[in-house]
C-alpha cells in the first residue's frame, strides 16, 4: 500500500465510524425522547394515549388513595388543571401530598395517567427542578415552597419504580 | 479566628497561583534557569496554603462552628465525626475547596518530582497548572467562600442531606477528583507541548503515568459511586444515566482513549497531534464534569438566573480554558512533526480503532447529556433522555470495540497478521461459542441477547489469557520455563491483561443482573413469608430505634433456602428530624458474586410494611470488573520503564522513512 492509500483507509474508516455513530444517535433520538408536560401543558398538546411523556406538577392534597398490593391513585396539580395518576409500587422516600413529583408514564384511553416510574429528584427544598420552573413560568410559584434560596445541597435521586 | 486564617491562607494561595502562572513562562522565554525554578518553589508553597486552608475548614466542621455559613448550612453538632469530616466536601464550596487541595497536589507531585524533566517543560507545566489553580482560586474566593461568616450565629446547624451521611460520600467524591484533576497534569503538558511546539517520545513516556495514576482512580471512583447508589437508594440501580453520571463517564472514555493514544506515541512517535487534542478533550470534559456533579449550574439553564454570578464565572472559566486551549492547538499543532507510518492492520491501527469508538461513544454519551440542555436554551422545550437513547447509541458502538480488543496485543507494530491473531484467538472464540451455545439451551426461549453478550464478553476474557499464555509460551515449553517467562513479561503486558478482563468480567455482570435479575415487591406483616428465586424471607419483627440525629424502624426477616435458615437480614427505614426527610438503608445478603437485596418502603393503617426485594445474579462482578481494571493499571504503572530511566528528549526531531 502507498503512503496516500494508507490515509485515505484511515480516513475512510474513521468517517465511516462517524457516520454509523451519528446515524445511532438520530434514530435514537426519534425513538427515545421523552418530553416534559404538566397537566396544563398535556391538556392543551392534546397528547395521544400511549405516548410517552413525563407529567410534572404538585402531588394534589388529599387524592391519594392507596389500594391493594401497592396500588395507588393521585392527582398531579399545577394550579390550574389536574391529572389523574395510576401507578403500582413503591412511592419515593420523599414522595408527600401537596409536593412536586415527576411521573413517567402515558396516558390510556379513560385519561388516566398510568406512570411507570415516579421520580421525586429534589433536594430540602422538595421540588424537582422541572417542577418548579414549569410552576414559575404559569405564576403558580409560592416562595414558601423554597425554605432557602441557594441552599446547594446536592441533590439526591430518589426513584421508585415498577415492572 | 480559624475561618480568618483558612480564608488568608487561600488568598495567599491565589497570590502564589499567579506568580507560579506568570514569573516560570518569562523565565522560560528569556532562558533563565532562576527564573524557571520559581515555578518548583511556587507549586510547593501553594500546595501548603491550600492544605492550610482545607485544614481549617475540616477544623470548622470538626468543631461545629455554626457562625460559619458551609458549616451551619451542612452540619449538625449530632453527626458522628466521620460524616462531619466528610461533610466538608459534601456541598459545592468544600468540594470546590477538595478540587484546588487535589489541583495543587498534582502540581506539588510534579514540582517535587520532575527534577528529571527539561527545566523549561517542567517552567511551562507548572505554569499552565498555575493558571488553572488560579482560575478557580478566584471563583471560589468571589462567588463560592466556604468561610463566609453569619452576622448572628445560630445554635444549631442545617445537618447535611442524609443520603450524603454514607461512608460512600468518604471516598467516591475524593476518588473522582483525583481522576478528573489527575487529567489536569495531560493537559499542562499538552498545553507546555504546543507552547514549545516539540513533542516526541520522551514526552508521552512522562505524561502517561500521569494519565494512568488519574485513569485509575477515575475508574475506581465511577464504580464506587456506582456501588453506593446501588445500595443508598434503596431501589437496586447501579447506573441511571444521570447527567451527574454522565459527567464522569464522558473524562473515562476520551481518558481511556488517551491512555492507549499515549501507547503509541510513546512506542512508535506517531499520532501526536491526535494524542495532544485528546489531553485537551479529557481535562475539558473533566472541567465541565466537576461543573455539573456539584453545581448543578449545566443542568438548567435557570440556575443561572438564580445565582448568575456563579453561572457566568463557571461559563468564562470553560470558554477561557476549552477554547483557549483549542485555539491554541489550532495555531500550534501543525508546527509538531509526524512520525511513524503504520498500515492499517497493525498494533497502531487496532489502537486508532480503539480511539475512535472510545471518542464516538464518548461523543454520544456528550450529545444526550447536553442535548437536553440546548433544546431547553433553543426552543424552552423540556425533554428528558434517559437509558433508551444510551442502549441504542452507546451499546452498538461498544460491541465492535469488544470485538476488536482481544486482537489489539496480538497484533504485531508497524504491520500485524489479523489471521495469526486470529488463530491465537481460537481458544477464546470457541470458550466464547460453547458457553453462547450452553446459556442458549439452558435458558431456552428466554433473552436472546443476553447469551450473545456473555458469548462477548468470555471472547474478551479469553483474549487476554490467550494473550498471557502466547507471550508466555505456556503449554508449547515445559511449565517452569512457562512460569520464568510470566514473571520476566513486562509488568504493562501484565496490566493490559487484567484491564481487558476486568471489561469482560464487569460485562457479565451487567447482563446478568439486567436480564436474570428476580424480584418481589408487596405489602408485608410480621410472620408473612415471601419467597424470591428460591430464597424464603420471613419477617420477623418491626422494631423503632433512636440512631444520634435520626429515628430508625428496623425489620428483621429471616432468609432461608430449602428450608435452611441461612442469615438474618436487618433493612431499616431513618428518619432525620432535622431535615424532616427519610433515607432507605438497604440490607445487602452476598452469596458468592450474588446478592440479596432488600429495602422498606412506608408502612400503611394495618401496620403491613411495603418491602422490595430482588434477587441479583452476579451482581457484584459489575463492581469487581472495574477493580480490576485499576489493578490492571496499577500494575503498568509499576511497569520498570516508567520508573526507571529518566528517558531523554530526542536531539533532533529524525525524519523517520515510511515503514515500507
Amino acid at each position: 500500500m502507498t503512503r496516500k492509500q494508507r490515509r485515505l483507509t484511515m480516513i475512510g474508516g474513521s468517517l465511516a465510524v462517524l457516520a454509523v455513530a451519528a446515524a445511532l444517535v438520530l434514530n435514537a433520538m426519534r425513538d427515545s425522547i421523552v418530553f416534559f408536560s404538566t397537566p396544563t401543558m398535556a391538556a392543551e398538546k392534546h397528547i395521544p394515549p400511549g405516548k410517552r411523556f413525563r407529567l410534572g406538577g404538585l402531588v394534589q392534597p388529599g387524592s391519594l388513595v392507596r389500594g391493594d398490593n401497592l396500588a395507588v391513585n393521585f392527582s398531579i396539580a399545577d394550579g390550574s388543571a389536574t391529572l389523574p395518576v395510576a401507578y403500582k409500587g413503591m412511592l419515593p422516600d420523599l414522595f408527600r401530598e401537596g409536593q412536586g413529583v415527576v411521573a413517567e408514564g402515558a396516558l390510556d384511553a379513560s385519561g388516566v395517567f398510568k406512570a411507570d416510574t415516579v421520580l421525586a429528584k429534589h433536594d430540602e427544598t422538595y421540588m424537582p427542578r422541572d417542577v418548579a420552573d414549569a410552576l414559575k413560568k404559569q405564576g403558580h410559584w409560592k416562595d414558601d415552597y423554597g425554605a432557602k434560596p441557594g441552599a446547594t445541597a446536592a441533590s439526591a435521586p430518589v426513584q421508585g419504580t415498577a415492572k | 479566628m480559624i475561618a480568618e486564617a483558612g480564608h488568608y491562607a487561600l488568598v495567599l494561595a491565589l497570590a502564589l497561583a499567579l506568580i507560579q502562572s506568570t514569573v516560570p513562562m518569562l523565565g522560560a522565554r528569556w532562558g533563565d534557569p532562576a527564573l524557571m525554578n520559581v515555578a518548583r518553589s511556587t507549586a510547593l508553597a501553594q500546595l501548603l496554603f491550600v492544605a492550610v486552608s482545607f485544614t481549617a475548614l475540616v477544623m470548622l466542621h470538626v468543631a461545629s462552628d455554626f457562625s460559619v455559613v458551609n458549616v451551619f448550612e451542612n452540619s449538625h453538632s449530632m453527626k458522628p465525626l466521620l460524616y462531619k469530616i466528610t461533610g466538608v466536601w459534601g456541598n459545592h464550596e468544600g468540594s470546590m475547596l477538595l478540587w484546588v487541595l487535589i489541583l495543587a497536589l498534582f502540581g506539588g507531585l510534579v514540582a517535587a518530582f520532575g527534577n528529571n524533566l527539561p527545566l523549561s517543560l517542567r517552567a511551562h507545566v507548572l505554569a499552565v497548572q498555575g493558571w488553572i489553580a488560579a482560575a478557580f482560586y478566584l471563583f471560589i474566593l468571589v462567588t463560592s467562600n466556604p468561610f463566609l461568616r453569619i452576622a448572628s450565629p445560630p445554635i444549631e446547624g442545617r445537618d447535611l442531606n442524609p443520603v450524603l451521611q454514607d461512608i460512600g460520600l468518604a471516598v467516591h467524591p475524593p476518588m473522582l477528583y483525583l481522576g478528573y484533576v489527575g487529567f489536569s497534569i495531560s493537559f499542562s503538558f499538552a498545553i507546555a507541548a504546543l507552547i514549545e511546539g516539540r513533542i516526541d517520545a520522551a514526552w508521552a513516556r512522562w505524561v502517561r503515568p500521569w494519565t494512568l495514576v488519574a485513569w485509575i482512580f477515575l475508574t475506581l471512583g465511577i464504580a464506587m459511586g456506582s456501588y453506593w447508589a446501588y445500595y443508598e437508594l434503596g431501589w437496586g440501580g447501579w447506573w441511571f444515566w444521570d447527567p451527574v453520571e454522565n459527567a464522569s463517564l464522558m473524562p473515562w472514555l476520551a481518558g481511556t482513549a488517551l491512555l492507549h493514544s499515549a501507547v503509541v506515541m510513546e512506542k512508535r512517535n506517531a499520532l501526536k497531534v491526535w494524542t495532544i487534542l485528546l489531553s485537551i478533550l479529557v481535562f475539558s470534559l473533566s472541567l465541565l464534569g466537576t461543573f455539573l456533579v456539584r453545581s448543578g449550574v449545566l443542568t438548567s439553564v435557570h440556575a443561572f438566573a438564580t445565582d448568575p454570578s456563579r453561572g457566568v464565572f463557571i461559563l468564562l472559566i470553560l470558554c477561557l480554558f476549552i477554547g483557549g486551549s483549542l485555539a491554541l492547538y489550532a495555531w500550534r499543532a501543525s508546527a509538531l512533526k509526524q512520525g511513524g507510518l503504520f498500515a492499517p492492520v497493525s498494533r497502531e491501527g487496532a489502537l486508532v480503532l480503539n480511539n475512535l469508538f472510545l471518542t464516538s461513544a464518548c461523543a454520544t454519551v456528550f450529545i444526550g447529556t447536553l442535548y437536553p440542555l440546548a433544546l431547553e436554551v433553543l426552543t424552552g422545550d423540556k425533554i428528558s433522555v434517559g437509558a433508551p437513547f444510551f442502549n441504542l447509541t452507546f451499546g452498538p458502538l461498544f460491541v465492535p470495540l469488544l470485538v476488536a480488543m482481544p486482537f489489539a496485543p496480538l497484533l504485531a507494530w508497524k504491520r500485524g497478521d489479523l489471521l495469526g491473531a486470529a488463530q491465537r484467538l481460537t481458544a477464546a472464540g470457541i470458550a466464547a461459542l460453547v458457553a453462547i451455545a450452553v446459556l442458549f439451551a439452558w435458558t431456552h426461549g428466554g433473552a436472546t441477547l443476553a447469551p450473545l453478550a456473555i458469548g462477548l464478553a468470555i471472547f474478551v476474557i479469553g483474549g487476554a489469557l490467550s494473550d498471557l499464555a502466547e507471550r508466555t509460551a505456556l503449554f508449547r515449553v515445559p511449565l517452569a520455563t512457562a512460569m520464568a517467562r510470566a514473571r520476566g513479561l513486562p509488568r504493562a503486558a501484565w496490566g493490559t491483561a487484567f484491564a481487558h478482563a476486568g471489561i469482560g468480567v464487569a460485562l457479565i455482570g451487567i447482563v446478568c443482573e439486567t436480564t436474570w435479575n428476580s424480584e418481589y415487591i408487596g405489602t408485608m406483616k410480621p410472620r408473612d413469608v415471601a419467597s424470591v428465586a428460591g430464597y424464603q424471607l420471613k419477617l420477623d419483627e418491626i422494631t423503632q430505634r433512636q440512631g444520634p440525629n435520626f429515628r430508625e424502624m428496623i425489620a428483621q426477616f429471616t432468609v432461608a433456602l430449602d428450608g435452611e435458615t441461612l442469615q438474618v437480614m436487618m433493612p431499616s427505614k431513618r428518619n432525620f428530624t432535622t431535615r424532616d426527610s427519610s433515607t432507605t438503608e438497604a440490607a445487602l445478603l452476598t452469596r458468592g458474586a450474588s446478592q440479596l437485596y432488600v429495602s422498606l418502603g412506608d408502612t400503611n393503617a394495618e401496620g403491613a410494611i411495603a418491602v422490595r426485594i430482588y434477587h441479583k445474579p452476579l451482581v457484584l462482578l459489575i463492581w469487581w470488573g472495574p477493580v480490576l481494571m485499576a489493578f490492571g493499571g496499577l500494575l503498568s504503572l509499576s511497569d520498570r520503564r516508567l520508573r526507571v530511566g529518566a528517558p531523554k528528549p530526542a536531539k533532533a526531531a529524525r525524519a523517520l522513512q515510511p515503514a515500507e
